[in-house]
């Protein structure tokens, strides 16, 4: 492994501790809400907090042991980091930006220009290079933030938020051009985001924080098709539901029962597709062995695909169109009924 | 852009009393304009002693101001970020000749650094340096009263200062020294040009501290303000002209300097 963490450090209300592993050429996403210790880890990983306990290694070199007294600040690791808001030094041109590295490491001056307009020209901002930041869109000052990391060589580049701070429009193309540099620099590639759309886009494997700790870690289909948490359910889409199964039954703590046609025994989490729930005014009299009643929590409109929430002993979201919430009339507080076929139910233990 | 003239309109008492204020401030340079012998203008603004004198506060003004940059960024700087115990109470000495009447700030210099003073004794002793009544001792005397305005400018400065630009020029590679000139410096210039302009206003209007420490000595330690005083009490229309000469420097320095740096225009941001 190119990169072997493991991260331990309180801060606040945070208490972090996460084991953390890549190779050399992956793009690792770290995911997460906000508060879960994300960007803390990465500020563990620069160099510019320090760890409570455990280690960061990088190549075999030690970065921080506090254990073994070893602590290597943040100028003299090979590590870059591109934030958030880019933190471009506003004083600077756009070309100054990115020689700022080399310069700091005493490269000359004549030098250390030629190769930042060689890193502007990649990512294609070569006649912006006599710009200052306040004279770029968001876009460019990403590309910018990017080439200053990137020039520096760093064997551990880290993004937090990569694409947080631009609007919508620019994000996709973004995106693409992001995805284009990581798979071309070498080293080990982490990128803090919230938004499982670019972990999608940018990453190999993810790594799901939440409240200071790894909830799971795999890679993205994996993990859509076996969410361990909450969280992560909510962000990939589906229901979860933990509880005890037998004999085909999922028993929810709530004192809801899933009828599953599956016999795992023991602790258990059941997956269920919101599009796989039916909705119902009256009890209905069918096929399916799960009809629950349940209130309507709530109702979210999304283009041609509706979200309703349902608060009951099986607590659920329901995908249905337009057209069926219009022949429904359903409002918030209304008593329905719910479906749901057995063989849509995936069980797998906890 | 902006909301019309019309809903801006200000409360009448504040009008009022903001009209008093620039009148109060106006009107003694008016008064000092009214007073000025316009036919003897050109034969006292060339005199030896004034010229020696406007030349000597420009200097001395000018030398004050750097040493207040020098000492005063770095102090101020860790003022600002490094916590240590009693750093109240070294923040308010080192602020205290702000407050002061100069010529107590000019007893105390002697104290320190006169012939027999705490520090003085050994620099006259071991290097036959001797800092009262010299063109040296002027500088000393307006530094040590007016680095205090920098020192709180630029501190408040400092403070208000994003430092994750400093984590950002850390993680590229920059060793503390270089990211202070490189980036923490230079973020804040805006602080740093004001308090230099109020530190420079305040050294070359010094007059107390100065003849105290430094006594009156035409061509060596007699600068504007002393002149002024002097010729006050023997030709009162070379005062009038020496006066005007003083506010229409600052005034264009102090005009100049915020259009130019302290976003005195709105919008002049950029």
């Amino acid at each position: 492994m190119s990169l072997d963490a493991h991260v331990a450090r309180s801060l606040g209300p945070l208490t972090l501790e996460v084991d953390l592993a890549a190779d050399d050429g992956e793009v690792v996403a770290v995911l997460g809400p906000n508060g879960a210790g994300k960007s803390t880890l990465f500020r563990c990983l620069a160099g510019l907090l320090d760890l409570d306990a455990g280690h960061v290694r990088l190549d075999g070199v030690v970065l921080d042991e506090p254990a073994a007294g070893v602590f290597v600040p943040p100028e003299r690791r090979p590590v870059a980091v591109v934030f958030q808001d880019h933190l471009l030094f506003p004083n600077l041109t756009a070309l100054e930006n990115v020689a700022f590295g080399l310069r700091a490491r005493g490269m000359a001056k004549t030098e250390a220009r030629r190769r930042a307009a060689d890193w502007l020209e990649r990512v294609g901002l070569a006649d912006h290079a006599r710009h200052r930041p306040a004279g770029l869109s968001g876009g460019q000052a990403q590309r910018v933030a990017l080439a200053r990391a990137l020039a520096t060589e760093p064997r551990l580049l880290l993004l937090d938020e990569p694409l947080a701070a631009l609007d919508a429009g620019t994000r996709a193309q973004v995106r693409r051009d992001l995805r284009r540099h990581l798979s071309d620099t070498p080293g080990v590639r982490l990128l803090v985001t919230h938004d499982p759309v670019d972990a999608y886009a940018l990453a190999d494997r993810v790594v799901i924080v939440e409240g200071g700790r790894v909830v799971q870690a795999g890679t993205l289909a994996d993990v859509t098709a076996h969410p361990r948490s909450r969280y992560v359910a909510d962000l990939v889409g589906v229901n979860l539901l933990a509880g005890t199964a037998a004999d085909g039954t999922l028993l929810l703590p709530t004192g809801g029962r899933i009828i599953t046609g599956e016999h795992t025994a023991g602790h258990a989490l059941a997956v269920i597709e919101p599009h796989a729930v039916a909705l119902y005014r009256t009890p209905p009299d069918g096929s399916p062995r799960n009809v629950w009643p349940a209130a309507v929590a709530d109702i979210d409109q999304r283009g041609d695909r509706v979200r309703v929430r349902l608060d009951g002993d099986v607590p659920l979201v329901a995908e249905i169109t337009p057209a069926g919430l219009a022949a429904l009339d359903l409002r918030p507080g209304d008593p329905v009924w719910c479906t749901v076929k057995a063989t849509e139910v995936t069980v797998y233990p906890a | 852009m902006g909301r019309s003239r019309r809903t801006q309109r200000p409360p009448l008492p504040v009008l009022a009393l903001a009209g008093l204020a620039a009148a109060f401030f106006a009107l003694p340079f008016l008064g000092l304009l009214r007073q000025v012998p316009w036919s003897h203008v050109g034969s006292m603004l060339t005199s030896d002693g004034s010229v020696r004198a406007l030349r000597l506060s420009l200097t001395c003004s000018l030398w004050a101001t750097g040493v207040a940059v020098v000492l005063g960024v770095p102090l101020a700087w860790v003022l600002a970020r490094v916590p240590f115990r009693g750093r109240g109470a070294v923040r308010a000495l080192c602020t205290l000749s702000m407050v002061l009447p100069p010529v107590v700030a000019g007893v105390a210099l002697l104290a320190a650094l006169g012939r027999r003073g705490l520090v003085g004794r050994y620099l006259d002793e071991w290097f036959g340096l001797t800092l009262p009544f010299s063109t040296v001792g002027v500088v000393v005397a307006q530094a040590f009263v007016a680095t205090p305005f920098l020192v709180l400018t630029v501190e408040s400065a400092f403070r208000q200062q994003d430092l994750r630009y400093e984590d950002a020029a850390r993680s590229l590679g920059g060793l503390r020294w270089y990211v202070f000139r490189r980036v923490t410096v230079p973020a804040i210039r805006p602080g740093l040009i004001a308090g230099a302009v109020l530190a420079w206003a305040r050294a070359l209007g010094e007059f107390g501290a100065t003849i105290t420490f430094a006594g009156n000595f035409p061509g060596r330690t007699q600068t504007m303000p002393l002149a002024i005083y002097l010729a006050n009490e023997t030709n009162p229309d070379e005062a009038v002209v020496l006066s005007v000469v003083l506010v229409v420097v600052s005034f264009g320095v102090l005009v100049a300097l915020r259009e130019r740096y302290l976003g005195g225009a709105a919008g002049s941001t950029t």
